[in-house]
C-alpha cells in the first residue's frame, strides 16, 4: 500500500529551499513538459545559463516579482513507494506563523544547513518549531557540499554541532544526509562525489520513514462532527455519529463514554456508505452508531470509560500569535477545538519564547504577530482534551476574533 | 486488518469526507459546484459517502454556458437522478440576455471568464454560504496557495495575501452577512490521485474522457472539436481524429488529445505516461503567466 508523506521545509532566500524542491521533483520525473518550458524561457529571459529550478516552485505574482516564498505553498509528487506533500513555507522570522502553520499537518520536516555556514539562528528557529509542532521525524539536508569540495569533516562538525543543540528539543527521529540541491548529489540520486558518505539518499529516507506509529492508536478519542438522521422510511430510526477517529481504535460491541456529558452505551455500528467496519482507527472517517438512545451533538468527543480526554476549563497552551493585530490580557476570542466551539479569555501570559535563544522572557502582557508564548485560556464551557504530546488532534485548537472572524492564533495544550 | 495505517488514497478520502461534512455543519446553506468534469464527479460521490444512508444534504450547482459538450449534459442528467440530488443551474446566456455580460468575439472567444459573474449571481440568488469546488492545488500555481476553506468578501473576491492561516485539521468557517466560502475538498489530490480513485471506486465518467472518433481542427498545438461556437480560420480544416478529453471545460476552449485509451485502465496507463500537464490543454490559462490567479481574485471557480 503506497501511503502518503507531508513534509514542510523552510528555507530564507539563498539557501537553496526551492533548489531543492525543484531537484525532487525534476529527478523524481514529477516535472512536465510544459512546466519545464516555461521554467527553461523564464531563466532564459533573466539571463541565467542554466535551467533554475527553483522557478518551479514560484507561486503568487508579487512573490515572483519579490522572488521569495511569502505564504504555505503545496506541492506534490509521487515515487513508486510513496506519494507525498510539501508545506513549502519562508523561513524568515517574520512568517513564523506560516512555519507553524506548514508543521502543523506534517509528518516529518527537512532542515536546511549551508554547509559554508553551519548552524545559523534559523536553523535553530526551524528545529524549534519542528519540536513545538512535535512533527515526529527531521531529516537535516547539509547542503551546498559542492562549496565546500565535498569536505566530510565539515559535514561532521555539522552533524555534531546539531545533535549537541538538538538535545535540547523534543525530537526523536532526526537523520542527517549530505548533499547538493543545484547538483543533484544524494538528493534523488547517489553522489558520486561523497564516497565517505554511506547513508541513504535523501530520497530514500522520505520513502522508508516509519510513519505508521505517526497517529496515536492507543487513548480512543472520536470527536462528533455531524449527526446523520436520514428521516427516510427506509431508515427511519437511524441515527449516526459521523466523524474523524482522532486516536485509538474503535470496535463495534466497544463500551463508550461521551464527554462531557458522561453518558455510556455500546458502539452497535462503524460504517462507512453503508459498508460495516471491524474497526475504525485514526484518520479514518467514518459513522458510529450506539446501542442507546443518548444526545450527542458535534463538539462531544466519544471515548472509552477507562481512557478518558482530560476535561476543564482552564488550560495550559504553548499559544502562537498569528495577527497584526497584538493582544493583551483579558482578550476573548471564540476557541475552536477539535469539532467543538466555545469562548475563551487569556488569563495569564506566563512567559514568552524567544525563538532563536529559546530563552524565557516573563513579565509580557502583549503578544504581537509571530510571538509563541505560554499562556493560561479559561473557556465558557469545559474542552474534553488531551496534550499535545499525546495527540496532536485533540491537543491543538485555534483562537477566532470576534470581530474580524480571522484565525488569530495557533495553540498546542501542555 | 492489522496494520493501522492508510493508503494514500484512503487518507486523502477520509480527509475530503472530513472536509465535505465540516461545510455541512459550519454553514447555512452550502451547495457544490459541479462542472460535469471528474473533480466534480468525485466530489459528487465523496458527498454521497460522507452522509449515506442519509441524502446529500445540499444541491448541485450547474453554472451552464450553454457552451457544453451534450455528453457533459447528458452525464449530469443521469448523475442526478442517480444520486437523487437536486440540481440548480445559473444561465450564462440568462446572464448575457440581462446585459449583465458581454459576450467575447474573435476567434477564441470563450464565455470562460463570464462565468464568474453568472456563478456570483448564483451564489447570491440562492443565498448560499459555502460553494465547494473541484479545484485542487497540483493544478495551477495560484491553486497551490489556496485553503480548504476559502473566505471571499461581500464581492465575492479572493484575497490571496491576505488568508487566514490553517492549522491542523480545524477549519474556521466564520465570517460576516454577505460573505462567503469557497471550499476545495479535493485540494491535496491529484489528477493522477482522481483517476484512481475513479478507477478503484468504479465510478462511472463521461464518454468524452474516453478515446473516441471526433472532427476536429488544430490549433495552437491543441485538437479543438468542431462545434457551432468555435469559428473556423480560413486555413483550419477538420479532420477525424482519435481522441480523448483530459478535462471537461467548455467545447470551444477544451482541448483534446490524441488517443486510444477506451478504458479506465489504459487511461491511467496513459497518464502516469504523460509528460504535459492537464490544463497544457485549456486555452484560458494561456492568456498569460498569471491568467488564473487574476481569475481567482475576481471570484472564479
Amino acid at each position: 500500500m503506497n501511503q502518503l508523506l507531508r513534509f514542510t521545509t523552510a528555507g530564507s532566500v539563498d539557501d537553496g529551499k526551492s533548489t531543492l524542491i525543484g531537484r525532487l521533483l525534476y529527478d523524481s520525473k514529477s516535472i512536465f513538459e510544459d512546466q519545464l518550458e516555461a521554467v527553461t524561457a523564464s531563466s532564459a529571459k533573466k539571463g541565467f545559463d542554466y535551467v533554475d529550478l527553483s522557478l518551479l516552485t514560484d507561486g503568487l505574482k508579487s512573490e515572483r516579482e519579490q522572488g521569495i516564498t511569502i505564504d504555505v505553498a503545496y506541492r506534490y509528487f509521487a515515487t513508486p513507494k510513496r506519494k507525498f506533500i510539501i508545506a513549502d513555507t519562508p523561513g524568515h522570522i517574520q512568517y513564523t506563523r506560516n512555519m507553524v502553520t506548514g508543521a502543523s499537518t506534517a509528518n516529518l520536516a527537512l532542515i536546511l544547513i549551508d554547509a559554508r555556514k553551519g548552524l545559523i539562528e534559523q536553523t535553530f528557529r526551524h528545529s524549534f518549531i519542528a519540536s513545538l509542532l512535535k512533527i515526529p521525524h527531521v531529516i537535516v539536508c547539509v547542503n551546498k557540499m559542492d562549496l565546500v569540495n565535498y569536505d566530510e569533516k565539515v559535514f561532521d562538525k555539522i552533524v555534531q554541532d546539531y545533535k549537541a543543540f538538538s538535545s535540547k528539543l523534543e525530537v526523536s527521529d532526526i537523520q542527517f544526509v549530505p548533499i547538493s540541491a543545484l547538483n543533484g548529489d544524494n538528493v534523488v540520486n547517489r553522489s558520486d562525489n561523497m564516497h565517505w558518505y554511506q547513508g541513504a539518499t535523501l530520497l530514500h529516507m522520505l520513502e522508508s520513514v516509519h510513519i505508521e506509529s505517526d497517529y496515536n492508536h492507543i487513548d480512543s478519542r472520536f470527536p462528533v462532527q455531524y449527526v446523520v438522521r436520514p428521516q427516510t422510511n427506509e431508515h427511519q430510526d437511524f441515527r449516526g455519529y459521523a466523524g474523524r477517529v482522532a486516536g485509538g481504535i474503535f470496535r463495534p460491541g466497544d463500551e463508550v463514554l461521551v464527554l462531557p456529558s458522561g453518558f455510556t452505551s455500546k458502539i452497535k455500528t462503524i460504517e462507512v456508505n453503508g459498508e460495516k467496519l471491524n474497526e475504525a482507527f485514526a484518520p479514518m472517517s467514518v459513522i458510529i452508531t450506539l446501542e442507546d438512545e443518548i444526545d450527542i451533538s458535534r463538539g462531544d468527543i466519544i471515548s472509552k470509560p477507562n481512557n478518558q480526554p482530560e476535561v476543564a476549563q482552564d488550560i495550559d497552551v504553548m499559544l502562537c500569535w498569528m495577527n497584526q493585530r497584538s493582544v493583551n490580557l483579558n482578550s476573548k476570542f471564540y476557541v475552536r477545538h477539535t469539532t467543538h466551539e466555545t469562548r475563551g479569555v487569556l488569563k495569564e501570559i506566563q512567559y514568552k519564547l524567544d525563538i532563536n535563544s529559546l530563552q524565557r522572557v516573563e513579565g509580557v502582557e502583549q503578544l504581537v504577530m509571530n510571538d509563541i508564548a505560554r499562556v493560561k485560556l479559561r473557556t465558557a464551557k469545559p474542552l474534553s482534551f488531551d496534550s499535545y504530546r499525546k495527540n496532536r488532534i485533540t491537543g491543538s485548537l485555534i483562537l477566532v476574533d470576534e470581530g474580524t472572524n480571522e484565525t488569530v492564533a495557533a495553540g498546542m495544550i501542555v | 486488518m492489522s496494520q493501522y495505517y492508510l493508503s494514500h488514497l484512503q487518507e486523502l478520502e477520509s480527509e475530503a469526507i472530513y472536509v465535505i461534512r465540516e461545510v455541512v455543519a459550519q454553514f447555512e446553506k452550502p451547495a457544490l459546484l459541479f462542472s460535469g468534469g471528474k473533480d466534480s464527479i468525485v466530489l459528487a460521490y465523496l458527498s454521497r459517502k460522507a452522509f449515506y444512508p442519509a441524502r446529500i444534504p445540499f444541491p448541485l450547482v450547474h453554472i451552464d454556458t450553454g457552451h457544453n459538450f451534450p455528453e457533459t449534459m447528458e452525464y449530469r442528467d443521469w448523475l442526478i437522478s442517480e444520486l437523487g440530488v437536486q440540481l440548480i443551474v445559473g444561465s450564462v446566456q440568462e446572464s448575457i440576455d440581462k446585459g449583465r455580460v458581454k459576450e467575447e468575439t474573435g476567434y477564441n472567444a470563450s464565455r470562460n471568464a463570464l462565468q464568474t459573474v453568472t456563478l456570483l449571481d448564483t451564489i447570491e440568488k440562492h443565498k448560499y454560504d459555502a460553494a465547494m469546488g473541484g479545484a485542487r492545488r497540483d493544478e495551477e500555481k495560484a491553486r497551490a496557495k489556496e485553503r480548504f476553506f476559502s473566505h471571499r468578501d461581500e464581492f465575492g473576491q479572493w484575497d490571496p495575501k491576505n488568508q487566514r492561516p490553517e492549522l491542523w485539521n480545524i477549519f474556521n468557517g466564520r465570517k460576516n452577512q454577505g460573505e462567503h466560502f469557497r471550499v476545495f475538498p479535493i485540494s491535496n489530490w491529484t489528477e493522477m490521485d482522481v483517476w484512481q480513485y475513479l478507477y478503484t471506486e468504479n465510478i462511472p465518467i463521461p464518454k468524452l474522457y474516453y478515446a473516441h472518433e471526433r472532427e476536429v481542427i488544430a490549433r495552437d498545438g491543441t485538437l479543438l472539436s468542431t462545434s457551432p461556437w468555435l469559428k473556423l480560420k480560413p486555413d483550419e480544416k477538420p479532420m477525424i481524429k482519435r481522441v480523448r478529453f483530459r478535462t471537461c471545460g467548455d467545447m470551444p476552449i477544451t482541448g483534446a488529445v490524441e488517443s486510444d485509451a477506451d478504458t479506465m485502465e489504459k487511461i491511467i496507463a496513459e497518464v502516469a505516461a504523460s509528460r504535459k500537464t492537464e490544463r497544457g490543454t485549456r486555452a484560458d490559462d494561456k492568456r498569460g503567466e498569471t491568467a488564473m490567479e487574476d481569475r481567482k481574485k475576481s471570484g472564479y471557480f
